[in-house]
């Protein structure tokens, strides 16, 4: 009995400790919930230093509308029981007025519904389809659609005359929608896809995987993954002396990668945002300036170089500023600035919501890139 | 299948097998002396690889891999007498909880020192695509540095064991320890070199395979199960079974690649390991009178 | 029978009941989220703790068992059986009452199986599986024991990850809620939540009164007589390999229904609740507790998982819970709330008749 006795002391010792008052108000809160460490850190990481800069940018600046913006930045180490209980809390408690994030698909469909119940705006971060359809009334989400993706993948094949294919994806999220997305648009296309194979995400050595696609003479590979798996699977291609072009998802999108592939890299051909060929895009691009802005931004903060993913909380968090610039900072309002933005330029693309479409994003989002001389560039033909 | 893709295949599972019996032999040195499973080993495996990323941005890559060999050691020793030498006969129990600790511990503090990126050191010759070619069989001039490495560790190790005096008196403490306390072995200091040269081996192994397998804070988790799935098929404590069981591991899962998906080449080698225990724990090459004999 | 150690039991739900009562008078009933999650782990580490601490049997696996709850039911209500229904299966079961239809957020219509259908089932399966690895887990020793269930962790998360009817990396989202009884459901839902604090709470008082019925039986001496003299233990005619194999099913029981009502109260489940630094996670908790403390277990399991939850850890979470593994195994291995520290302290409340926790 003596424990009950130390089990009650504890617990009120505990509320002493968390009944803490909370502080004052007069901020817009902000709430996000990112994988910041843990397997999917690699999307986490800079979405969180991207969101710190863009607030702290803000708020030097005055804020929004004179009042700054609070950011309560939540570690989900992607983990979706983590994310509910985060979601419940930024809610609840700290009572934000928008969540960006999470960074995963399964995280994001974990919270979905909890959100749409609670009335308060999601912008996910995260690529799955599924998180816009069916829409629900307060979930966006930045990130290109893998579907634009996986067709420009197939047009691109189309003008190289390669019909039959081999597809390998890593067994994350990420992976799983690039691969059913694959399989689904392929027949639009006239395109066979001869093997389809899924492996590891921490897989060390895809010799056999690559012997297997090798086997199965296909024309062309798509690898659906991630680090390090996507430097992987083309060393391991090119080792194996297998020649046929090599398409990669757009989370092929960090020059580490091409770095850490070394000379095997050269002619992958992806689809990606224009972030990483920011440098080499004619000056008419829209786009140009907030990528240059934000590239330069980000590296000379973090000493690192910018990806695409945090570009993806960049856009989220922009969409939201200028959303709460215009509407204030009632939700309903905030909820329809959002859903009827147009035109607005971000780091994915030129982002045009509507009811019905909730990513805003279209298929001119993406551009094909290649890599040339260890360099992303433009794939002309 | 054809002959061309069997022996790819092979090879692939070999450089797998090897890379997994490097780390089955760090178990092994360790639990040789103390007969404790270290369950960290895998943390100095990715130590390894981290600390020479990192120092080959300011020396040659050999210079780059020496010092991060023996800083892995110096980690590996700090780690035994901060952990492990004050202990009084602790139970095998506490002493899975506490090696899986610093297991969690080490990576965590990678995490926080270095971050989540991937890294890996350039190719020791050649580059990423080079490939020998061998009857339409390509192997990578990496793959034969894994073996030639892997090997010159057995062969090291066995003479160390057998001809030298040090080794000799590691020996004695593994097979009984008071008996070599009595004949004036300090039992503690075999231990603490158990740690240092396991870390030492776990650390080169870490350098020689992070251009094929790169390196991240959390790599050596994966490493360490396999490594401790293949010592236990070889029978803990035998280097040389080790690397057979290892490299039979890795041409299995290889293989495996070619009948099912991938994605469950690791519940293929755990359910094997499984088997192996119910049915013959003493592993596929160890000798069940030894084992046993064994007090674990 | 003793009734005294039914005091802590009363204490405990004087706990639950006024931590509920002072929250919702603070204003600050969102607290209870947490708590309730934690208490749905806390089932699983009473349960884990009954075999390490009780059964001397270290089990770095449990976190399958839990997934295999957790992933079994959500799959079950969240797969609609609508194309099935002409079947003779299914239409039989729809007759008896063992199905469900329902209307998801998004006007889409889905027919599945009941939740009660569901959990029972998720049940029976961790049993069964529990069973057939049990006998030949439990005859090992040492360090092949040790590896044997995290063995079968490693093959839960990867056969998780691998399945595409689970979801794969996603896992599975949109589990409805778990109607237990009319009007008393399990669910996430904003406005049910001291409804469902309290559904988990009662659920780990009856665990523990239970637990502890069974260990201040004749089950508990012969468990406690494994842990401490197995050969001994035998030759008196306890059959210990018996005790051990039933410890170890019904502990996988608690850690599979642990699982069920988590996934229904959270909505879904990752392949996260599968992997093996949740086994580690688990394991820790019990060895803070003190091994065969219940009440320990009990006490760090609901604040441990109620911090981490709440994210007050930030990026150390497993750093964390590694440091806490390892001082705790250095300097106590026998718990932290047996440590003499809380032993002197808790003397001060102690009135005399508190033997039965000296075992």
């Amino acid at each position: 009995m003596k424990f009950a006795k130390v089990f009650a002391a504890v617990l009120l010792l505990l509320f002493a400790v968390t009944l803490t008052p909370s502080a004052a108000e007069d901020t817009i809160k902000f709430g996000a919930i990112l994988s910041v460490t843990g397997p999917a850190s690699f999307l986490g990481a800079p979405e969180s230093k991207t969101l710190e800069m863009l607030a702290e940018e803000i708020n030097a600046k005055g804020g929004i509308k004179g009042k700054k913006v609070e950011l309560i930045i939540k570690d989900s180490m992607g983990k979706p029981e983590n994310a509910v209980s985060f979601a419940k809390q930024l809610i609840e408690e700290d009572k934000v007025l928008a969540i960006i994030g999470p960074s995963t698909s399964g995280e994001t469909m974990a919270i979905k519904n909890l959100l749409e119940e609670a009335k308060t705006i999601l912008l996910s971060c995260a690529a799955a389809e599924v998180i816009v359809d069916p829409v629900a009334k307060y979930v966006f989400k930045t990130p290109q659609k893998d579907s634009f993706a996986v067709r420009k993948i197939y047009m691109e094949m189309k003008k190289m005359g390669i019909s039959k294919i081999g597809v390998a994806a890593g067994n994350t999220g990420f992976g799983k929608a690039g691969k059913e997305q694959l399989e689904k648009i392929a027949p639009e296309f006239g395109i066979d896809i001869l093997i389809s194979e899924v492996y590891d995400k921490s897989a060390t050595d895809l010799t056999a995987v690559v012997t297997k696609l090798k086997a199965a003479d296909v024309q062309a590979v798509v690898n659906w993954s991630i680090v390090p798996a996507q430097s992987i699977i083309a060393k391991n291609m090119r080792q194996i002396g297998m020649t046929v072009p090599l398409f990669q998802s757009h989370g092929f999108g960090n020059i580490k990668y091409v770095e850490a592939a070394g000379p095997a890299a050269e002619g992958i051909i992806f689809p990606a945002g224009r972030l990483l060929v920011v440098n080499v895009l004619p000056e008419e691009n829209s786009q140009k300036p907030v990528l240059a802005k934000y590239k330069s931004d980000y590296e000379s903060k973090f000493q690192e170089d910018a990806s695409t993913f945090g570009g993806h909380a960049y856009d989220a968090f922009m969409i939201l500023a200028k959303a709460v610039e215009t509407a204030g900072t009632d939700t309903e309002k905030v909820r329809d600035a959002i859903e009827s933005t147009k035109g607005f330029v971000g780091t994915g693309g030129v982002f045009n919501f509507s009811a019905e479409d909730h990513n805003g994003l279209d298929i001119n989002a993406f551009d094909m890139l290649t890599v040339k001389d260890g360099k992303f560039t433009l794939l002309t033909n | 299948m054809s002959a061309e893709l069997f022996f790819q295949y092979l090879v692939a599972g070999v450089t797998y097998g090897i890379i997994y019996s490097i780390v089955a032999i760090g178990f092994n040195i360790i639990y040789n002396t103390t007969g404790i499973i270290n369950f960290a080993q895998g943390e100095f495996v990715m130590l390894g690889g981290m600390t020479a990323v990192t120092l080959n941005g300011f020396m040659p890559l050999p210079a780059a891999i020496v010092v991060a060999v023996l800083v892995t050691m110096a980690i590996g020793a700090l780690v035994e007498i901060v952990f492990i030498r004050w202990l009084v006969n602790p139970s095998v129990l506490r002493m899975i909880i506490i090696t899986i600790g610093l297991s969690i511990l080490i990576r965590e503090i990678a995490l926080h020192v270095w971050d989540e990126k991937v890294r890996a050191l350039p190719y020791f010759t050649g580059t990423s695509v080079s490939s020998i070619e061998v009857g339409g069989v390509h192997i990578s001039p990496q793959v034969l540095w894994v073996i030639g490495v892997c090997t010159v560790i057995v062969i090291i190790l066995n003479f160390f064991f057998s001809c030298t005096s040090m080794g000799r008196q590691m020996r004695a403490c593994s097979d009984n320890r008071n008996a070599a306390r009595l004949c004036g072995i300090s039992a503690r200091n075999m231990v603490t070199l158990s740690f240092v040269l396991s870390a030492g081996i776990g650390a080169l192994a870490g350098c020689v395979v992070s251009p094929i397998t790169y390196v991240q804070y959390d790599s050596g988790t994966g490493l360490a199960i396999k490594g401790f799935t293949v010592a236990i098929l070889g029978g803990l404590g035998n280097s040389m079974a080790a690397v057979a069981a290892g490299i039979l591991l890795g041409v299995l899962e290889s293989f495996s690649i070619w009948v099912m998906p991938t994605a469950f080449k690791d519940a293929l080698s755990i359910s094997i390991l499984l088997i192996i225990l119910f049915a013959r724990p003493s592993g596929l090459f160890g000798s069940r009178e030894v084992f046993s004999m064994k007090e674990f | 029978m003793d009734r005294s150690k039914y005091i802590p039991v009363l204490v405990l739900t004087a706990v639950v009941i006024s931590v509920q009562a002072i929250t919702a008078a603070m204003g600050k009933g969102f607290y209870l989220t947490q708590l309730t999650m934690s208490a749905y782990y806390s089932l699983l580490i009473v349960g884990l703790c009954l075999l390490m601490g009780y059964a001397g049997q270290i089990s770095l696996g449990h976190a399958g068992f839990f997934a295999i709850g957790g992933y079994i039911s959500a799959f079950l209500t969240t797969f609609d059986l609508t194309p099935y229904q002409t079947g003779r299966l299914v239409s039989f079961r729809a007759d008896t009452g063992l199905l469900q239809a329902r209307q998801d957020l998004y006007g889409g219509h889905l027919l599945t199986l009941h939740p009660w259908s569901a959990c029972l089932l998720a049940v029976l399966v961790a049993v069964t599986i529990a069973s057939v690895i049990g006998g030949p887990v439990l005859k090992l020793k040492g360090h092949y024991l040790a590896m044997a269930p995290l063995g079968f962790g490693i093959i839960v998360y990867a056969i998780v990850l691998a399945t595409p009817l689970f979801g794969e990396a996603d896992g599975l989202s949109d589990v409805p809620p778990f109607e237990l009884l009319p009007g008393l459901s399990i669910s996430g839902k904003l406005s049910l939540r001291v409804q469902n604090y309290y559904i988990a709470w009662v659920l780990v008082i009856a665990t523990i009164i239970l637990l502890q019925n069974l260990v201040h039986s004749r089950v508990g001496r012969a468990l406690r007589s494994i842990h401490g003299a197995e050969d001994a233990a035998n030759a008196m005619g306890v059959d210990t390999a018996q005790y051990k194999l039933k410890t170890f099913v019904l502990s996988a029981a608690f850690a599979a229904i642990a699982g069920v009502c988590l996934t229904h109260y959270n909505g879904g489940i990752g392949p996260s609740e599968a992997s093996i630094m949740k086994s580690v996670r688990y394991v820790a908790i019990v060895a803070i507790g003190g091994m065969a403390n219940l009440w320990g277990a009990l006490v760090m399991g609901s604040l441990l998982n109620f911090f981490s939850l709440r994210g007050y850890f930030g990026s150390f979470d497993d750093a964390v819970f590694g440091t806490i593994l390892i001082v705790i195994m250095l300097f106590s291995p026998e718990g932290l709330l047996r440590m003499e520290i809380v032993r002197a302290l808790s003397g001060l409340f102690r009135r005399g008749s508190a033997e039965e926790e000296a075992s």
